[in-house]
């Protein structure tokens, strides 16, 4: 280029417009603006929501632990439903994930395990739930069931996806030793993603316990019944006990996991 | 060398199980495409071999085919009674254990401590329940204490390899390569990651200890000087064919034009 041409601006970058973009995101506003022209939100059916919020919370405090024994029945439950869940869960997860692992396993072995991975990730826990329900009847083991298969979809995902990330260098040098595949594994592979693993089921184990406060919902065990049964009989002293209950079973679990997470990084 | 007179020598004394014949080995990674055109090649129960060539002539393909990292299209490679070509399943992974390979990356278990890396080079020996439970033999355990000790690792013993430098980590994968008591040494660039210093000192360690151990060594190498200065014996490859094959002190200026091509970088 020469100096003329710097001096008169030479040739201009003007980046190009991607038309079928613009349209998409057009068409998105466009959707967006419709579907909130269905909903009839007016000021005073808002203002009217505010003062039922507000007379709610009112009848909530102060919050009724009377029934503490219940609650405590409720809430143990709903903790052995989330361990059990995600210890079952994570040992089924474990051969899935490795089967789905599409840089050990050839493809007539990755894409079973794939499908078992999508179907258990294809319905809300809820939706599993009432299933069990139908299926096992009412209790602890419906919820439990469903948790571990919901357990199976997100972790065996997420185990699969950090084996196809190891570093391939490690299992190329256990291979030159003439070791057999499962000492390829133990060695090569494990421990690239052992620190993400546990991870994985410390957050599937807090994921569950939330859950599980919420199987019970639909009758498959833990503290859910009890709260929704609080919450029909208009008890709502006693719904903001086992809600305060709910937050400080989630937030002790919180801190077990940081100390987990810690010694196994 | 035929192949019936490579068989004779295998039987002619114990270090002679150690030589490995190379016959018209062809490597195509796409078909009519040959990465490898037809080598063939002694390597001898003894010496250290170089095998120089510019990037992408082949080199690294040459050595990963005796080990079976990659799959040969066609040719014969004997070494220890077998043609390790047409092997596979449990009489490559026994193959396997008698050939030791240190890599260019190094290739360690980055999350294991440096004792354990040692030790796996018995894998191959061990099974693999009392591997994962790291059940290793006294004697295995022994032995691994004293090669981190013959390559001046043996204060690292428990540190992970993640907090090794490049040259500790060479060192630790030579000890591990030695763990499986080869009867021969590949070398794939095993300087190319390193500081001129520490390069002469990882082919001064892998080549004495080699040489103790009467271990016959294959080294890919780009650095010709270092080349001339570690190996009996110098192989130049270009275009995935052989175009040198002699002692170092053979190799003029115009064996090297030929290999890597053009003159001006010579001077």
């Amino acid at each position: 280029m020469s100096m003329t041409d710097t001096k008169s601006g030479g040739p201009k970058y003007v980046p190009k417009r991607n038309w079928w973009v613009t349209l998409a995101y057009l068409a998105v506003a466009g959707y967006v603006a419709y579907v909130l022209s269905l909903f009839d939100v007016s000021g005073e059916r808002l203002a009217a929501g505010l003062g039922h919020g507000a007379d709610f919370i009112a009848r909530m405090i102060p919050p009724n632990f009377e029934r503490y024994n219940l609650l405590i029945e409720g809430l143990l439950e709903s903790l052995q439903i989330a361990v059990i869940a995600t210890t079952a869960g994570v040992i089924l997860s474990l051969p899935i994930g490795f089967l789905a692992a599409r840089n050990l396993m050839p493809a007539w072995v990755t894409w079973p395990a794939r499908a078992i991975i999508v179907a258990c990730r294809s319905f809300h826990p809820v939706i599993v739930a009432i299933l069990f329900v139908k299926a096992v009847g009412f209790g602890a083991l419906a919820g439990t069931l469903a948790l571990v298969v919901a357990s199976i979809g997100f972790i065996a995902k997420l185990f699969a996806e950090a084996i196809e990330e190891i570093s391939l260098k490690q299992i190329e040098a256990i291979r030159a030793t003439g070791a057999p595949f499962a000492s390829v594994i133990t060695f090569g592979v494990l421990p690239q993603v052992m620190g993400r693993f546990i991870g994985f089921t410390s957050y599937q184990l807090d994921s569950n316990l939330r859950n599980s406060t919420m199987v019970g919902i639909v009758g498959a065990g833990g503290i859910g019944g009890t709260l929704f049964a609080a919450f029909q009989r208009f008890d709502y002293d006693f719904v903001a006990a086992i809600l305060i209950s709910i937050i400080a079973v989630i937030m002790v679990a919180e801190g077990i996991n940081n100390v987990m997470r810690k010694l196994y990084r | 060398m035929t192949q019936s007179a490579a068989r004779q020598d295998l039987h002619a004394g114990p270090q002679s199980s150690r030589a490995l014949v190379i016959n018209n080995l062809v490597k195509e990674y796409t078909p009519g495409k040959p990465v490898l055109s037809g080598i063939s090649l002694e390597i001898e129960a003894k010496d250290i071999t170089a095998i120089i060539g510019p990037s992408g002539t082949g080199k690294s393909t040459l050595i990963r085919c005796i080990n079976r990292l990659v799959d040969p299209t066609g040719g014969d490679i004997l070494f220890m009674d077998q043609n390790l070509a047409t092997l596979g399943g449990r009489s490559l992974r026994n193959a396997r254990r008698h050939i030791g390979m240190v890599f260019q990356e190094y290739n360690l278990l980055e999350r294991l401590s440096v004792m354990e890396n040692v030790l796996s080079g018995r894998l191959g020996y061990v099974s693999p329940i009392r591997a994962w439970l790291r059940k290793f033999s006294s004697e295995d355990i022994d032995k691994a204490f004293d090669l981190l000790e013959q390559v001046g690792m043996s204060q690292f013993a428990d540190q992970r390899a993640d907090a090794l430098s490049g040259g500790q980590r060479q060192r630790v994968a030579i000890a591990r390569a030695l763990m499986q008591s080869p009867n021969i040494l590949l070398a794939d660039e095993p300087t190319s990651s390193l500081d001129p210093k520490t390069s002469v000192e990882i082919l001064e360690l892998m080549t004495e200890q080699a040489r103790k151990r009467h271990i016959p060594v294959m080294i890919n190498i780009h650095d010709v000087s270092l080349a001339k200065r570690f190996a009996d014996r110098i192989v130049g490859m270009s275009a995935g064919k052989v175009i040198f094959d002699g002692p170092p002190d053979q190799l003029e200026n115009d064996h090297l034009k030929a290999i890597y091509g053009g003159e001006d970088w010579l001077t």
